[in-house]
């Protein structure tokens, strides 16, 4: 299963906790209101059916007449009724509740702080700060936030760079660096300033921001139900009308047989065809795909977008920080004819010891962890570094030797060190251009080292492919995810890097159209595209993705062109988002299918209860065996109601997904839940009958 | 008996190879590909230009339905006057029939409008040559072309393309009748001619028996009828007793014509669906699972007709021939029972034996097939239903392993969900709501007279009759006194709603559909070709199709069984 990316001070709440359940089961009590109800059709008629059987139970009561059953047998089937809505609703509340838990751990970060907004005074371009609440902060004030400061609301940077701790979010402690222009702009409300000073504009309307989006979907009020989730319910209508029919018609039939059917029979055999287990778990499950999205620190938009994720047929992603980890490092140093290895590791070493770029460090790391460290004696006291420029193409450094001489040594990209080396009158060794040429078909970067204009060897730079990342692909492909690596690199790198990580395709020398042109190209074969970005270029692109997952880092107008935001920054989350959608989808079918295929069990259990007083012949339909009519009526009910609490960590949790491709996938769903479906009340209804029996 | 077992296997082989070659046949004539009968293409243009019709002129779905009900109101129309007026026509009449009363006119029209041909009259008392001939025999070609039509329109509309048109009615219509059901019907015809089957419009002869009792033999016009009421799973029969009658159906090499004629075309379609869209595979699937579910009702029907009545037994009567009651004696209890489990599942509904003899497990079964009406199904209208189950079931399954639910490469959202769910509770609520208010009738007034039975096989009389009208099946249980003003009325309201809807509904999720974006397969998708999600159609077609008449048959059918197996 994907990696679980709780922070610190979030950590994933169990199913019950002891505060939650108090809270949804006065939830449960406040959603039997009819007007709150209505919207879950199934679980509204048998609200409706607990009602009618209140009617009669006090009808009882107060006249004693028992042909419609004893008192006990008809306030047991109320109560029952009653309780199986009631464990519908607890469903719903306790899968809010726990969003809402989610949520108000996410609100602590926006907990009211000082703002300190720049107001224009007068006509002179004269600012002046003031303190305000971060509540009272619109949409385009710009405020000041200085090291030590919580930043108080989302926004851009327009003016400075500052370190900032954005643990509070993303729960990873190493500080980041936000800076003005660019693809690093973005701050978010909640998050430390360590150091420096920035300039910050209000970038949403208070209440409005993503996250304030999320803790509302999260919360279930503003969720909006999916397509899917419209369908399924008019599917499950479909079928509550056609056993409203069926239950309807019984009547009259069973009149005309001249065996009277108690109303409480009537009802109870309603209620247990009806798909009150599905109907009764719909509107958690939904909510659980929320949370569960809020869990793995992305924030949806819509519900939809989390299903959609899970229909993603073509997943584009970024090479660098996805596939490959971070930057190219040094593998390997190959010495020039007649050049020790030594000299030639401390020629690269020395090269790279004032060297910042996380290329040099890595070979100054591979230098160290040779046989001999040959870093240890070396000095740059007095040398002169020579940074690296576009002109040059190289970089290096220049050491002072004891003899007023100076040690000149330099590396960069082939073609510019040849040039210096022949320009020097030097002879440029035919075996490095051999081996340069050869790492660069194998997907690595060459470096030449010269040493006062004499080839010292070449070091190769390799693209570290993620560990795990070619897994994860293989995952994605079973699932029938097509992977697409997008890599500024040449064709060739791009070709070597892809075929190493088990990437299916690739765009090299990727500029931000060809991000465009393929998804539009995939789209228009009808495949769902999903693509993550966080630059201002990424917009276009992620609006034209059916999921656009813009990391928290990146800029404003990226956050709103996507459909989710990541708040951990984390390219691979992608792969998770699609996981959640496809549970989302799976727990729906299975629990659809598994409520519906109980019904020939019930079927087994109630139609012969309801005749075999009058046609004792029918006892042949009783295969289970149950002990009266009484005791298999009350035991199917029973069995329909308690159901639904059992399967509330499943609902909740979500129905895991295996990839093991379509087929062998619906054949398992169907093993499970289908045949599953149709053996589990036999056995549990048998199960209830035994211990209703001793009270019978 | 094994060898008449044997004959019977033969002839379904020799009726789904037969069917293969006209599914191929049909797929070429409705792709607009050369076929031998091109011959008949200035004759079809002579239609078109006769009823002012641009063949090419592409429908939408809401046109194309308008179109279908706006020529069936006219047929209804006209067959209303007919029967209205039969004894006044005056040629092709051979005398002494009396014009039909308004409730049986209304009855008799839409049953054969709805290829349905419930016949609460009788051949020989009840209709007039002409009415046979220029109303019946033609609402028997042009109700199963409708039928056809719309099933190719259905089919064309889940090709890997996009399209806001579903094709022509008028153009599906014309080349169902002159390339399928008309040339199909003469060769039929021809045989049936040559087998002794009369065709004449001479009076009935009286004769004079052995006995020296004048007997009035009725004849007719009938081998023109005899071809399209097989084909066109319409099952009207010329006269009262329809196939079982010796000028109908005279010898078992007519029994082998009519029952090929039955199963060849609803078989075809089957097949022309997998040529058509270019899978085969599903074909099978389909295929398979029609003939499996057909096999699982026929073969207990045949058990249990085999093994006789032990009612009958109990009695001192030899049962090992099995159950003779209401068979003829030509076709044998296996005969009359294989006829019976095909037309059960085949809305065509001819008979040649007594439903209501059968035994009480055997009309369970002939209650399921009719139904679910999908196994193998009517020609068109079977496909129609299955389309509905695959709908659901894709739905379902798709949901199952986390895809959105996609058929053929087309996306299955809200719209196609509503009109399946709507059709799947409509089709219930027409059987069971009409046999609710029947028996509640009867169990008021149990003077009134309909049943010959009362009890439980009373119950399933009432059943039969509306399952069969809602399912165009057309067969009747007999034991009924049907020809009422009630019976009349409310059979024609149950028959209409039973067919159009489940005309139109499939025509609106084709039109849907067929305007959506194609996505070509991916290894996600469900695999709509495999044996799992046979199964998958098969649970969903039981329990939604079949289950949910439950209650009732354990009133009827499974009450009876079980009290006289006592």
């Amino acid at each position: 299963m994907a990696k679980q990316l709780s922070s610190p001070n979030r950590t994933r709440p169990g199913l019950f906790q002891k505060e939650l359940i108090g809270t949804a089961i006065r939830e449960s009590f406040i959603k039997l209101n009819p007007a709150i109800l209505v919207k879950n059709p199934v679980m509204f008629t048998v609200e409706v059916g607990t009602l009618i059987m209140v009617l009669v139970t006090v009808y009882i009561g107060v006249t004693g007449d028992t042909t419609q059953g004893s008192l006990a047998y008809n306030l047991s089937i109320t109560f029952i009724l009653l309780v199986t809505v009631l464990f519908a609703n607890f469903a719903e509340a306790i899968a809010e509740a726990r969003g809402k838990a989610q949520a108000e751990s996410l609100r602590k970060t926006r907990q009211e702080t000082p703002a300190k907004v720049i107001r224009p005074v007068g006509e002179y371009k004269l600012d002046e700060v003031q303190t305000i609440s971060s509540a009272q902060l619109k949409k385009g004030d710009i405020f000041l936030c200085e090291a030590g400061d919580i930043i108080p609301s989302d926004g851009e940077i327009v003016e400075g760079l500052a370190t900032i701790d954005e643990s509070a979010i993303t729960g990873e402690s190493a500080p980041v660096i936000r800076e003005a222009g660019g693809d690093k702009s973005s701050v978010t409300g909640g998050t430390k300033v360590l150091s420096d000073r920035i300039k910050v504009m209000v970038t949403t309307q208070p209440g409005e921001s993503f996250l304030d989006k999320m803790i509302a979907l999260v919360e279930g009020a503003t969720r909006q139900k999916t397509p899917n989730e419209i369908a399924l319910t008019i599917l499950l209508a479909g079928f509550t009308l056609i056993f409203i029919i069926v239950c309807v018609a019984l009547k009259p039939f069973a009149d005309y047989a001249n065996t009277p059917i108690t109303i409480a029979a009537l009802i109870s055999l309603f209620v247990c065809l009806i798909p009150t287990t599905i109907g009764g778990l719909l509107s958690a499950i939904g909510i659980a795909g929320m949370d569960r999205a809020l869990q793995a620190n992305v924030i949806a938009k819509s519900g939809r977008a989390v299903e959609t994720a899970g229909d993603v047929d073509t997943l584009l992603l970024d090479k660098t920080g996805t596939i490959t980890i971070g930057n190219r490092k040094a593998t390997n140093f190959y010495p020039a004819p007649g050049v020790s290895q030594t000299d030639m590791v401390r020629a690269s070493a020395l090269s790279s010891l004032a060297d910042e770029t996380p290329e040099g460090k890595s070979i100054v790391e591979l230098a160290r962890n040779g046989e001999t460290d040959v870093t240890r004696n070396l000095s740059t006291t007095g040398a002169t570094l020579i940074k690296f420029t576009a002109e040059t193409r190289s970089s290096g450094i220049d050491v002072p030797l004891p003899g007023g001489e100076s040690l000149r040594i330099r590396k960069g990209a082939m073609d510019s060190i040849r040039a210096i080396v022949q320009r020097a009158g030097n002879v440029f060794p035919s075996e490095i251009e051999t081996k340069a040429n050869e790492i660069a078909a194998n997907g690595g970067t060459p470096l030449v080292v010269i040493e006062n204009e004499a080839v010292k060897g070449v070091i190769e730079l390799q693209d570290i492919i993620k560990p795990g990342i070619s897994e994860r692909f293989d995952r994605l492909r079973k699932m029938g995810v097509k992977t697409v690596m997008v890599t500024g690199d040449n064709p060739l790198t791009a070709k070597f890097i892809a075929g190493k990580a088990g990437v299916d395709d690739f765009i090299a020398e990727a500029k931000p159209e060809d991000k465009m042109n393929y998804i539009r190209r995939e789209q228009t074969g009808g495949k769902l595209v999903a693509m993550m970005g966080d630059g201002t270029n990424d917009a276009p692109a992620l609006a034209q993705a059916d999921v656009g997952v813009a990391m928290n880092s990146g800029t404003q107008a990226a956050k709103e062109a996507g459909n989710m935001v990541d708040l951990d920054n984390d390219p691979t989350k992608l792969i998770e988002v699609v996981e959640i959608g496809k549970q989302l989808l799976i727990t729906r079918g299975t629990l659809t299918t598994f409520s519906i295929a109980n019904d020939v069990a019930k079927y087994f259990a109630i139609v012969p209860a309801l005749f075999t007083l009058s046609i004792p012949a029918l006892q042949a339909l009783n295969i289970m065996g149950l002990h009266s009519p009484e005791s298999a009526i009350l035991s199917a009910v029973i069995f329909n109601a308690i159901i639904i609490p059992l399967l509330i960590p499943l609902a909740l949790r979500g129905v895991e997904y295996k990839p093991i491709g379509a087929s062998a996938l619906l054949r398992r769903n169907l093993f499970i839940y289908g045949l599953g479906g149709i053996v589990a009340p036999f056995v549990g209804i048998k199960l209830i009958d035994l211990a209703v029996g001793l009270f019978i | 008996m094994y060898y008449q077992l044997l004959g019977l296997t033969l002839l379904f082989v020799f009726a789904a190879g037969l069917a293969v070659l006209m599914g191929r046949y049909m797929s070429r004539v409705f792709r607009g590909q050369p076929t031998a009968l091109d011959v008949l293409t200035p004759v079809e243009r002579c239609i078109y230009r006769a009823g002012g019709i641009d063949p090419y002129q592409s429908m939408t779905w809401q046109q194309y339905a308008l179109s279908l009900l706006t020529i069936n109101s006219i047929w209804l129309a006209y067959a209303l006057l007919a029967l209205r007026t039969q004894a006044s026509i005056p040629f092709w009449n051979q005398g002494g029939i009396p014009s039909m009363d308004w409730s049986l006119a209304i009855n008799t029209a839409i049953s054969f409008l709805t290829s349905t041909n419930l016949q609460h009259y009788s051949g020989e008392s009840g209709a007039t040559y002409f009415t046979q001939m220029a109303v019946l025999t033609f609402l028997q070609f042009v109700s199963a072309a409708t039928s056809l039509a719309v099933g190719v329109a259905v089919v064309r509309s889940l090709q890997a393309k996009t399209s806001s048109n579903v094709g022509n009615f008028y153009q599906d219509f014309v080349l169902s009748i002159t390339r399928v059901f008309l040339p199909l019907s003469v060769l039929g015809a021809v045989w049936l001619l040559l087998r002794g089957v009369p065709m004449t419009f001479q009076p009935y002869t009286l004769i004079h028996t052995l006995e020296g009792v004048e007997q009035t033999v009725a004849t007719g016009p009938v081998a023109a009828m005899i071809p399209i009421k097989h084909l066109g799973s319409n099952g009207g029969g010329f006269f009262g007793t329809n196939t079982a009658h010796p000028f109908e159906n005279p010898d078992m090499v007519s029994y082998g014509i009519n029952l090929i004629n039955v199963l060849l075309l609803p078989i075809a379609f089957v097949v022309f669906v997998g040529y058509f869209l270019h899978r085969k595979k599903l074909a099978w699937l389909l295929f398979t699972i029609m003939t499996g579910c057909w096999l699982a009702l026929t073969l207990p029907i045949i058990q249990q007709e085999l093994t006789g009545n032990t009612a009958v037994s109990l009695l001192g009567v030899d049962q090992s021939m099995g159950n003779l009651e209401g068979k003829e004696m030509r076709f044998g209890t296996l005969g009359s029972a294989f006829w019976c489990g095909v037309n059960v599942v085949i809305p065509a509904g001819t008979l040649t034996s007594m439903h209501d003899s059968y035994t009480p497990l055997a009309s369970l079964f002939m209650l399921l097939g009719m139904q679910v009406d999908a196994f193998y199904g009517g020609v068109g209208t079977g496909f129609l239903y299955m389309f509905l189950y695959l709908i659901i079931a894709i739905f379902i399954g798709s949901l199952m392993i986390g895809r959105t639910p996609e058929l053929l490469g087309k996306k299955v959202g809200i719209p196609e969900i509503q009109v399946a769910a709507l059709i799947m509770v409509i089709m219930p609520l027409l059987y069971l709501g009409a046999t609710a208010i029947a028996v509640a009738i009867q169990q008021a007034n149990p003077d009134i007279g309909w049943l010959s039975n009362p009890g439980f096989h009373g119950f399933t009389t009432i059943l039969y009759e509306y399952v069969s009208s809602v399912a165009g099946n057309g067969s009747g249980f007999e034991g009924l006194a049907d020809n009422t003003p009630f019976w009349n009325l409310t059979t024609s309201f149950v028959m209409f709603m039973g067919r159009f809807i489940p005309l139109i509904g499939p025509l609106a999720i084709a039109g849907s559909l067929y305007r959506k974006q194609y996505t070509p397969p991916s290894a996600g998708v469900l695999p709509t070709e495999s044996v799992t999600f046979g199964i998958l159609v098969t649970a969903v077609v039981l329990i939604i199709g079949a289950l949910c008449t439950f209650p009732a048959l354990a009133l009827g059918p499974i009450a009876e069984y079980v009290s006289q197996a006592k």
